[in-house]
């Protein structure tokens, strides 16, 4: 019987058993920002310790960061002390920063990838639960709390429970208009937002073969929200591609060597999981979340479904979502007024994902009483979009073009929703209030869904405004 | 180990960290305060709406058990959320099940989340929104949750439940031991040693 990915990659980074009968992993790659770290460096001072690895270590700032322009000190005193104790911190314990105004900011989980940092076979921790997007290579990469970020500074290493495997194999074709993100929506509808805790996510099957390395990453960056904290694709000629080049990627004979080793930590075909899924791909179509949990999804040509279409334990939470959210059971979910566009995201904020929205809103103009905003991920999506000219297709259909950072995902920065605003938005969580406003609204949905939302002023099927393809 | 006291009652399910801690109380250097602000737009909104949030009922004042349901503590990692939670006064927490990563955060706080059918939920709850007097007990040698007449299973990780009864859930000291091994484990990772061409 063979072994998954993930049994090896955990294999080869267990340094021991612990007397609790965890295993002491090593962290291969440690990604640090501004939110999660500064009481993880204090604690470390407190105790008198260093950091283990600072050359397996690499930060950046993108929370906090204004995206309309970012003159220092920041507007808001908070997110500046914050930005200077990161500063100080990488200063004094000797971690690369890429901070801004270096060329290579952005969120995180753009940043890694962008710059070869994220390899296959790697584990990766990181205090922010989207770690999971590094799995994409075929890492072993999770989110962690800010106590264990202070382990995996002080040790380079965490306690951790072994996680079982749950390979999600997506058959068939996706159909034009239909994106990594409608996949990894469909399935979290299907197995619930618990529906993953304890396993890891092995996403395979022609569907996923076929994703580019940016759609592979949307897929595993949403497996949080499934309850998954980690999930993965087995490293393959598309990965390789994709990291041969990269600033520290290796290069030359040792490039070759690495591909061999990359390869060779793939699943064999013989593994052994501990659950397996199937989805038709073919029959999958855009999908728009109506609820305040990622799971509460329907297809857009569906209509939002009520209390008595639920499970009997799930009913008060349906009826909850839907009186939070405005909005009728039974009615079409197509035709829901929006009144803000956010288009970024560690979920959907790379340059693909701008391409595809791009696709949508040429020629077109946003509606009068839409707020539309593009965030790309990092500094380099924004330079590669501006090269494409992508920036000037949104401007001119009255989208802002904004800085990198997480921006309008979570609004720690001034990048937020007011009152009841309902928001279409490409990013990754539908919370009550989680884009700034106690009591605003957010429907999720694939960046190509965002721009027709945002250009028809309420959800729209994209399938009827994306132009055919040449030679299509 | 054993952690008896008074409980808090917070009913629902999917309960996600930005709803324990929004994301504006984030933008900070240290967790110092976070406790003023736990739950802070549920208890404003139900203020508004003139129904009182659990965490603002007098009678729970000094509560250290909190009653949940399923999947509690679930989206963001934020440590911020448990922190506020032990800030508030919460030692214990039982539920349906939780989240994994704020488990993980939970635990290295020394804060036990233990998990009992969701009858048992049901009937806990019941008991302490009736008595808001009745002391509950979270028993981790026995795993047994007791309230009143009541007494019912728990369950929690084989490791975590390791780590509390041996005292060891604060995990660098266990971690930095023997770091030669660690160097060791780092030395014979290809990717840490650069690739190197293998040996003739």
């Amino acid at each position: 019987m063979g072994s998954t990915l993930l049994g090896k990659v955990w294999d080869l980074h267990t340094v021991r058993r612990l007397p609790t009968g965890q295993a002491q992993l090593l962290v291969g790659l440690h990604l640090v920002h501004e939110v999660t770290s500064p009481q993880a460096f204090d604690m470390l001072r407190l105790r008198g310790q260093g950091v283990a690895f600072p050359d397996r270590t690499f930060a950046t700032v993108d929370h906090i960061v204004p995206t309309d322009g970012q003159p220092r000190p920041f507007a808001d005193d908070l997110a500046e002390q914050m930005m200077a104790a990161l500063e100080r911190n990488c200063r004094e314990f000797g971690i690369p920063l890429f901070g801004l105004g270096s060329g290579d900011q952005g969120i995180v989980h753009v940043i890694g990838p962008e710059l070869g940092l994220t390899q296959p076979g790697m584990t990766i921790a990181c205090g922010d639960s989207h770690t999971s997007t590094h799995g994409a290579f075929g890492a072993v990469a999770f989110g962690i709390g800010t106590s264990q970020v202070r382990d995996v500074l002080a040790s380079q290493c965490l306690a951790m429970d072994p996680l079982k495997v749950r390979r999600i194999t997506v058959g068939g074709a996706l159909g034009p208009g239909v994106y990594a993100k409608d996949v990894i929506l469909a399935i979290i509808r299907a197995l619930g937002v618990q529906g993953g805790v304890g396993f890891a996510y092995e996403y395979a099957g022609p569907v996923v073969e076929r994703m580019t390395m940016d759609e592979r990453m949307t897929l595993c960056n949403m497996s949080i929200e499934g309850g998954a904290r980690a999930g993965y694709v087995n490293p393959d000629d598309t990965t390789l591609a994709y990291l041969k080049g990269r600033r520290f990627a290796p290069e030359g004979g040792a490039f070759d060597r690495a591909a061999a080793w990359w390869r060779s930590i793939a699943s064999d075909p013989d593994a052994a999981y501990d659950d397996e899924v199937r989805v038709d791909g073919d029959g999958l179509r855009p999908m728009v979340t109506w609820g305040t949990n990622p799971g509460q999804s329907a297809g857009v040509d569906e209509r939002v479904p009520g209390p008595a279409d639920s499970a009997d334990g799930e009913r008060a939470a349906v009826a909850g979502a839907l009186a939070y959210m405005g909005l009728e059971a039974g009615a079409p979910i197509a035709g829901t007024k929006v009144d803000v566009a956010f288009i970024g995201s560690c979920t959907n904020g790379r340059l693909s994902d701008l391409q595809e929205a791009a696709r949508v809103v040429r020629g077109r103009k946003i509606a009068a009483h839409v707020r539309g905003l593009v965030v790309p991920g990092s500094t380099r999506v924004r330079d590669a979009a501006e090269r494409e000219g992508l920036h000037e297709v949104f401007r001119e259909a009255g989208f802002e073009w904004r800085q990198a950072g997480c921006s309008m995902c979570l609004a720690m920065n001034p990048d937020r929703l007011e009152g009841r605003e309902l928001c279409a938005s490409s990013s990754n969580r539908n919370f009550k209030g989680r884009q700034g406003s106690p009591t605003g609204r957010t429907l999720l949905m694939s960046p190509a869904m965002v721009a027709a939302a945002a250009v028809a002023g309420e959800v729209i099927d994209v399938r009827c405004m994306l132009p055919q393809r040449e030679g299509s | 180990m054993t952690i008896a006291g008074r409980a808090v009652v917070l009913r629902g399910e999917d309960i996600d960290t930005d709803r324990i801690m929004p994301a504006r109380f984030l933008r900070a250097v240290s967790f110092d305060g976070l406790e003023a602000h736990v739950f802070e737009d549920d208890r404003r909104a139900g203020a508004a709406a003139g129904v009182r949030h659990p965490f603002d009922d007098p009678a729970r004042a000094g509560a250290s058990v909190l009653l949940v349901n399923r999947n509690f503590g679930c989206g963001s990692s934020r440590e911020h959320a448990p922190q506020a939670l032990a800030r508030w006064g919460v030692k214990a927490i039982v539920g349906e099940s939780f989240a994994e990563i704020f488990f993980s955060n939970a635990t290295a706080l020394g804060v036990p989340c233990v998990s009992v059918a969701p009858e048992a939920a049901a009937a806990l709850m019941a008991l302490a929104e009736r008595d808001p007097a009745a002391t509950v007990t979270v028993d981790l040698e026995t795993m047994a949750v007791r309230g009143g007449p009541l007494e019912a299973v728990c369950a929690m990780p084989e490791a975590a439940r390791n780590a509390f009864l041996a005292g060891t859930w604060d995990a660098t000291a266990l971690l930095t031991a023997g770091f030669d091994e660690v160097r060791a484990a780092a030395a014979r990772l290809p990717y840490i040693a650069g690739f190197p061409p293998a040996p003739i």
